[in-house]
């Protein structure tokens, strides 16, 4: 493994940053540096050219009119991904960017807006927002913990029959069917806000090491204790809703 | 949501010449000086300056007229759409839109729509505007305001064209959209460092209160005092002697002696300035933030605040959320300090003064403890 800088690409973050979503770049950044190996955050300025030499590739949530625009960008620059995805780059992408990774995204108008295709999922505007905690048990083959995280979005995505999700949703709605987010090679696709990096040391170190192979623990104790006290926080929402509804069904 | 009859409201209304002044940032300070510029030319004035800014606060205001004059109303974003039939406002002052309560209030951009809505009518009120601000812009754009420029400092939620969706491209100073040519307005007004520039005039703005924010505030507010037949040499001298805002930015001393404020600051563009303001000061920090529903419940904006400029310096991170805060500032290489109770914390910080920043719920909640 050589040691030269990894290089975390923080896509689009003035179209795609609106929810804190540059946390995820900070956090991977920092835990790098603190066991000793060199990173470097690269922004990559809407306008810009995706560079194909990334190791990681962020994709945050944004506003609709955003959206749109990071869509054609990210369409324009659906070759350089394929070719460091080839190269074994990983890829984030939280809410709006995990719409943009599916075929396509239908308004509430009905108008149509082609994402890359880079997984088997299709996500149609809901009714209404989904806005809250949510807690998300992840695929046991991910080998991670409870996953804490923040919604606000008002799409549904539905995944293809060969797409695989993140995890089921514990709290909360993710995709919209008991499902949150999608997996597949060295790529996670989420609904989770917070942003979910900072909140779940475990996922940022499982990205990093699909990059520089096994990492040595570092000091965890504010991020773990942040991540209970969500965690305690949406759990005890949830059950609390839960038995309210279970009161209702019994009369 | 209006939670009153607009009915009641209009009736309360009827003899009032209303001013609604509303901004992500600055309404509670810029009606403050607004409804002091009108005091010092001798006109009634009634004002919600406790920032109570849904339909009751606004009723609550009305209510203690004691007979013609003006009410200066701080408005909610949200709310000023539907309160303006019921008020029949005479002047509109709007001030700048950016990302807050992301969980309530939805993005930056359905805000700006419902405010174009009402600057669309025929019967639109006057307005007085922000021309530095493209989603201000584009929403009182249809009522031809009486713009100033106040400069724009924050432009991480204006990055797309309001008209067209395209790319904005920005300098230091202005934006222009390349593809439907939607741009700043022209205007003489302008704020410069320490003065506004209000058509052939320069007044000086020696203000009491601190930050470069509150200079736009006042010059916004001149500028509507203006509008109202006040002269403004009059209204610019009304503003900067105030030095506290219903109990906002006085100064407190600490059991050690040491003076501490407590400021207020609730999304990235607040707390950007925070910090410009914060740069030259040898002051301790408190970071006081929780999520109710009127801080939003939503702090991820956290990662969005330069907060590795607080480096060297100390720090503590109170309030509900002190955990989110403690991430933040630990990944951002500042050493922190977690203490629930803010006061507690402002006592533990070093610096020859302390400067505690809250979120709505904290702050309020503060200023009880320290009237």
């Amino acid at each position: 493994m050589s040691e030269s800088a990894v290089r975390v690409g923080l896509v689009f973050p003035e179209l795609l940053g609106t929810y804190g979503d540059r946390g995820n770049a900070i956090t991977l950044v920092e835990r790098l540096r603190r066991r000793g190996r060199p990173a470097e955050l690269v922004e990559v300025a809407a306008g810009a050219a995706l560079p194909d030499a990334l190791d990681i590739y962020l994709l945050g949530g944004g506003e609709d009119d955003p959206q749109v625009v990071a869509a054609t960008g990210l369409r324009a620059s659906r070759n350089q991904l394929a070719r460091a995805r080839e190269g074994g780059a990983v890829v984030l992408a939280v809410c709006a960017g995990f719409q943009l990774l599916g075929h396509r995204y239908e308004a509430r108008d009905g108008a149509s807006m082609d994402g890359l295709g880079l997984v088997d999922a299709t996500t149609v505007a809901g009714p209404d927002r989904c806005i809250g905690e949510v807690v998300v048990e992840p695929d046991p083959e991910l080998g991670l913990p409870l996953l804490t995280g923040f919604e606000n979005h008002g799409g549904r995505t539905t995944l293809g029959s060969e797409s695989r999700p993140l995890g089921d949703v514990v709290v909360g709605h993710g995709n919209g069917n008991g499902v949150d987010g999608v997996r597949a090679e060295r790529l996670i696709g989420t609904y989770l806000h917070g942003p979910v990096l900072p909140r779940n040391p475990a996922l940022a170190d499982l990205l990093l090491s699909w990059v520089v192979g096994e990492l040595g623990p570092i000091d965890d104790t504010l991020p773990n204790a942040l991540r209970t006290s969500r965690l305690d926080a949406a759990l005890a929402h949830g059950v609390r809703r839960w038995w309210g509804e279970r009161r209702i069904a019994r009369g | 949501m209006l939670g009153i009859h607009p009915e009641l409201l209009g009736e309360l209304a009827r003899d009032q010449r209303v001013v609604l002044v509303s901004a992500t940032n600055g309404k509670t300070t810029t009606t403050h000086f607004l409804a002091a510029a009108l005091r010092a030319a001798d006109e009634p004035v009634v004002s919600n300056v406790t920032g109570a800014n849904l339909a009751s606060g606004l009723a609550a205001a009305l209510d203690r007229a004691e007979g013609p004059g003006f009410a200066v109303l701080e408005v909610d974003e949200r709310v000023l759409p539907r309160v303006v039939d019921a008020l029949r406002p005479e002047l509109l002052v709007l001030g700048n839109l950016s990302r807050d309560q992301l969980d309530r209030y939805g993005e930056v951009g359905s805000v700006t729509a419902s405010w174009r809505a009402v600057a669309e009518r025929r019967d639109a009120p006057s307005v007085v505007a922000n021309s530095s601000d493209p989603a201000v812009v584009w929403a009182a754009e249809p009522a031809a305001p009486t713009w100033v420029a106040l400069g724009a400092r924050w432009r991480q939620d204006a990055s797309t064209c309001p008209r067209c969706g395209e790319l904005l491209s920005w300098t230091d100073v202005t934006f222009a959209c390349a593809n439907c040519g939607f741009g700043a307005p022209a205007t003489v007004n302008r704020l410069e460092p320490g003065a506004l520039v209000l058509g052939d005039r320069r007044l000086e703005l020696d203000l009491a209160l601190p930050g470069t924010w509150n200079e736009a505030n006042a010059a916004l507010a001149i500028a509507a005092a203006a509008k109202l037949g006040v002269d403004p040499v009059a209204a610019a001298r009304a503003v900067t002697n105030i030095d506290t805002v219903s109990g906002r930015y006085a100064i407190h001393q600490l059991g050690d002696g040491r003076p501490a404020r407590v400021l207020l600051a609730k999304n990235p563009a607040g707390w950007s300035e925070v910090l410009r303001f914060l740069s030259d000061r040898d002051s301790g920090v408190v970071i006081a933030l929780n999520a109710h529903i009127a801080d939003g419940r939503d702090p991820s904006w956290l990662w969005d605040v330069p907060f590795e400029l607080l480096r060297g310096r100390s720090v503590a991170a109170s309030g509900e959320r002190a955990l989110d805060v403690a991430v933040r500032l630990d990944y951002a290489g500042v050493p922190i300090l977690v203490v629930p109770d803010a006061l507690a914390a402002a006592t533990r910080v070093e610096g020859s003064e302390v400067h505690i920043v809250a979120s709505y719920t904290q702050f309020t909640a503060l200023s009880r403890r320290l009237r």
